[in-house]
């Protein structure tokens, strides 16, 4: 009896917090001008995710002969083009690879230092040696290293406030983690004619879904469909070389994505078997207290 | 409490034998086995139990990521990639240590609300309240350092702001603020100095935090602890062991939150996070938000909503501060918000008040997000300083059950009881 009434104003609260803004605020518009970037399905989003081997292979190549031209992803080690839970390259394929870059070798006896060849513990050489040689070579553009670009970008949804807990619950319930994932795929693919009367500024180009619209990254699919060949019967399409690549880099932001959920469905159901017996031992210690 | 009967027996010679020279396990069996519990306790009683168990996983994984972790400008950000990368389950022990503080917030806010609503603070057990309330002082501290340690773009600037609100001292004394500031940073920027320092802090700050936490159990064992009709113990029945009964439910409810731990864990360890801060430190490029982490949005959006740089600071310091003085600005007898029935409205109006500040802070401070910040700050800071000095005095409160057992098996009628005669008055 006396429970009921204590939650009453507390219910009060919650039906306020959820009322009270339909009548103050106007919804915070989302801005019109800024390309939407829709959700789309990852094979490595949700509780059971995983990379699909096929599909982050192919994303290296393009990749490899794309993206490389400018970007770098030196947190990546040959070894892990080869390793579990990523492209799963045979290593042998990945060894001759290493072998075709150079990198520094030790100082020799004389001091000076040679180039090698590159093996699978060495990480991927960056196309170049440091910021000032990329910004020289691209008009003072600056193009970042991708190994993290995934993880380092979000969608800021224009969420009015009342949705925000439903929403927060929607995404929590669903493991929802993949909104960079979701950005770099709408960026790529976010190349549009500017609309009239857009000033471009110098060696910038129009992006629908880059903040701010001007990205000084030209279109990298410019080529269009079968720029990059595909080994596989996937078609050679700009969406896929989008996905694909974006779906790489998505390995590449998070390589122990795959141990880490499959772990996660084992330790999530131990504990909630651990909390039901626990649950179960507490009432019959309490049985006859109350 | 302190002073009840142990039950205590050395059973082995070895015991008996310890028990002469150092009663250590007499002491601890008082304390946390047969030590009397109140037997209406409900499950957010259980949040104690899981902040000490938080403690000791930040303790744990703390250390071992310090085994890894180079605190310096040029390596912090690589090495923390690294952990991620290379160690083995680095990834895991970083994912725990990162939600974990997440966890431990969101806990020890249930644990404060509890407080507020059963009136926890009150006599004799207002040294047990300032305890915590220093307790949570220190955690902010330790987590804001911890926050600057992987060296993003996040981190970089969440110091830059925050350190930078000393200066606004050179209001008051001109000078004195900037040389403030300066001594944090070890210079006159945020640099590499400032994070290797922070990492010394926020190494060492944990072990106060345990120390506090000792006295903060010490206390508790020695007034007792509240329960959810504000009445003492009374008689024996009005109380169960701790172990096992408190102990078995703390167990449950800590299993209970382990689910949403693990959950965030293994499956969303972003989620809590921020998506610049897996860009390195940038001191030439501002991100356009600076957000602080979840738990420290309600203070950032008081810090934001007063036009005046030192008397926001002010503000920010002092809605945690005030926090201190809540045992003697409650003016009513009665403990439990219970049987508050005036009172309730304004308890609730408080949660939605810090609940609305938190989404505030993670607004950018314009148009309508202003207006509404500085609406709900104002009450933060009313409900603190009048509401409940006043309400405490007009309010009649409801009749309040004889005894704790009564409270529980319902017997007979309701004694009517006024503020005057309420059994727990000072």
């Amino acid at each position: 009896m006396s429970h009921r009434f204590a939650f009453r104003p507390g219910l009060a609260a919650i039906l306020l917090g959820a009322t009270l803004p339909y009548l103050v605020l106007p919804a915070a518009a989302a801005d019109p001008a800024h390309g939407e970037v829709a959700r789309q399905h990852w094979t490595f989003g949700g509780l059971t995710g995983h990379f699909d081997d096929a599909q982050l292979q192919r994303g290296f190549k393009v990749y490899s002969e794309v993206c490389a031209r400018c970007h770098g992803v030196r947190r990546l080690a040959f070894r892990n083009l080869a390793q579990p839970g990523g492209p799963n390259f045979p290593e042998a394929g990945v060894k001759s690879l290493a072998a075709t870059h150079e990198v520094d070798a030790e100082p020799n006896e004389e001091g000076k230092i040679v180039k090698r060849p590159a093996t699978l513990a060495d990480h991927i050489p960056p196309p170049f040696r440091n910021d000032q040689e990329a910004r020289f070579t691209l008009n003072g553009a600056l193009p970042p290293d991708l190994s993290l670009i995934v993880r380092a970008r979000a969608v800021e949804e224009a969420t009015p406030f009342y949705r925000v807990p439903d929403h927060m619950l929607r995404d929590v319930l669903a493991a929802y983690q993949e909104s960079g994932a979701d950005y770099v795929y709408a960026y790529l693919t976010g190349y549009k004619e500017p609309p009239a009367g857009t000033k471009l500024q110098e060696f910038m180009n129009y992006n629908d879904t880059f903040p701010g619209h001007q990205t000084a990254m030209p279109n990298p699919f410019l080529g269009g469909d079968g720029m990059v060949g595909y080994d596989d019967n996937t078609p050679a399409t700009v969406d896929n070389y989008a996905r694909d690549v974006t779906a790489f880099l998505a390995w590449a932001a998070d390589p122990k994505l795959e141990e880490r959920k499959r772990m996660g469905l084992l330790v999530v159901a131990y504990i909630v078997l651990t909390a039901l017996l626990l649950g179960l031992a507490k009432r019959r210690i309490w049985r006859g207290t109350h | 409490m302190a002073g009840h009967e142990s039950t205590y027996q050395p059973k082995s010679r070895f015991e008996r034998w310890l028990d002469e020279r150092l009663p250590i396990a007499r002491m601890m069996h008082a304390q946390f086995v047969d030590f009397p519990t109140p037997r209406n306790i409900n499950y957010l009683w259980t949040t104690g139990g899981m902040l000490a168990f938080f403690l000791g996983v930040q303790l744990l994984t703390g250390i071992v990521l310090a085994m890894h972790y180079l605190p310096s400008a040029h390596d912090a950000f690589n090495s923390v990639e690294a952990i991620r990368r290379d160690v083995n389950y680095g990834w895991l022990i970083r994912n725990l240590h990162a939600v974990g503080a997440s966890m431990f917030f969101l806990a020890v806010y249930i644990h404060i609300a509890r407080g507020l609503y059963y009136g926890s603070y009150k006599a004799p057990r207002e040294v047990l309240w300032i305890l915590g309330v220093i307790i949570l002082l220190l955690m902010m501290a330790t987590a804001f350092m911890g926050y600057s340690l992987p060296w993003g773009q996040m981190s970089f600037w969440a110091v830059t702001v925050i350190t930078n609100l000393f200066s606004s001292i050179d209001s008051i004394i001109p000078g004195l603020g900037t040389r403030i500031v300066q001594w944090l940073w070890g210079g006159f920027s945020v640099s590499g100095t400032t994070l290797t320092r922070f990492f010394s802090l926020h190494y060492v700050l944990p072990f106060a935090i345990v120390g506090v936490v000792m006295l903060h159990v010490w206390a508790l064992h020695t007034v007792g602890q509240n329960n959810p009709t504000g009445l003492e113990i009374k008689t024996k029945s009005d109380s169960v062991p701790m172990s096992p009964h408190a102990v078995m439910k703390d167990l449950f409810g800590l299993a209970v939150f382990m689910v949403l731990f693990t959950w965030f864990v293994f499956f969303l360890p972003d989620y809590l996070g921020h998506a610049d801060n897996y860009i390195e430190a940038n001191p030439l490029s501002t991100p356009p938000h600076i957000v602080p982490e979840w738990y420290f949005l309600p203070y950032y959006a008081i810090l934001r909503a007063i036009p005046n740089k030192l008397l926001g600071v002010i503000a920010m310091f002092s809605s945690i501060i005030l926090l201190c003085f809540v045992p003697w600005l409650d003016t009513s007898p009665v403990r439990s918000t219970k049987y508050r029935p005036l009172y309730k409205w304004f308890f609730w109006l408080f949660i939605l008040t810090v609940i609305a500040l938190g989404y505030l802070g993670s607004k950018p401070p314009e148009g309508a997000y202003v207006f509404w910040a500085r609406i709900f700050t104002a009450y933060y800071f009313i409900h603190l300083l009048l509401v409940l000095p006043i309400v405490g005095v007009i309010e009649t409160p409801a009749p309040l059950p004889r005894s704790i057992s009564e409270a529980v098996l319902g017997s007979g009628g309701h004694v009517t009881v006024g503020a005057a005669s309420a059994p727990e008055k000072r």
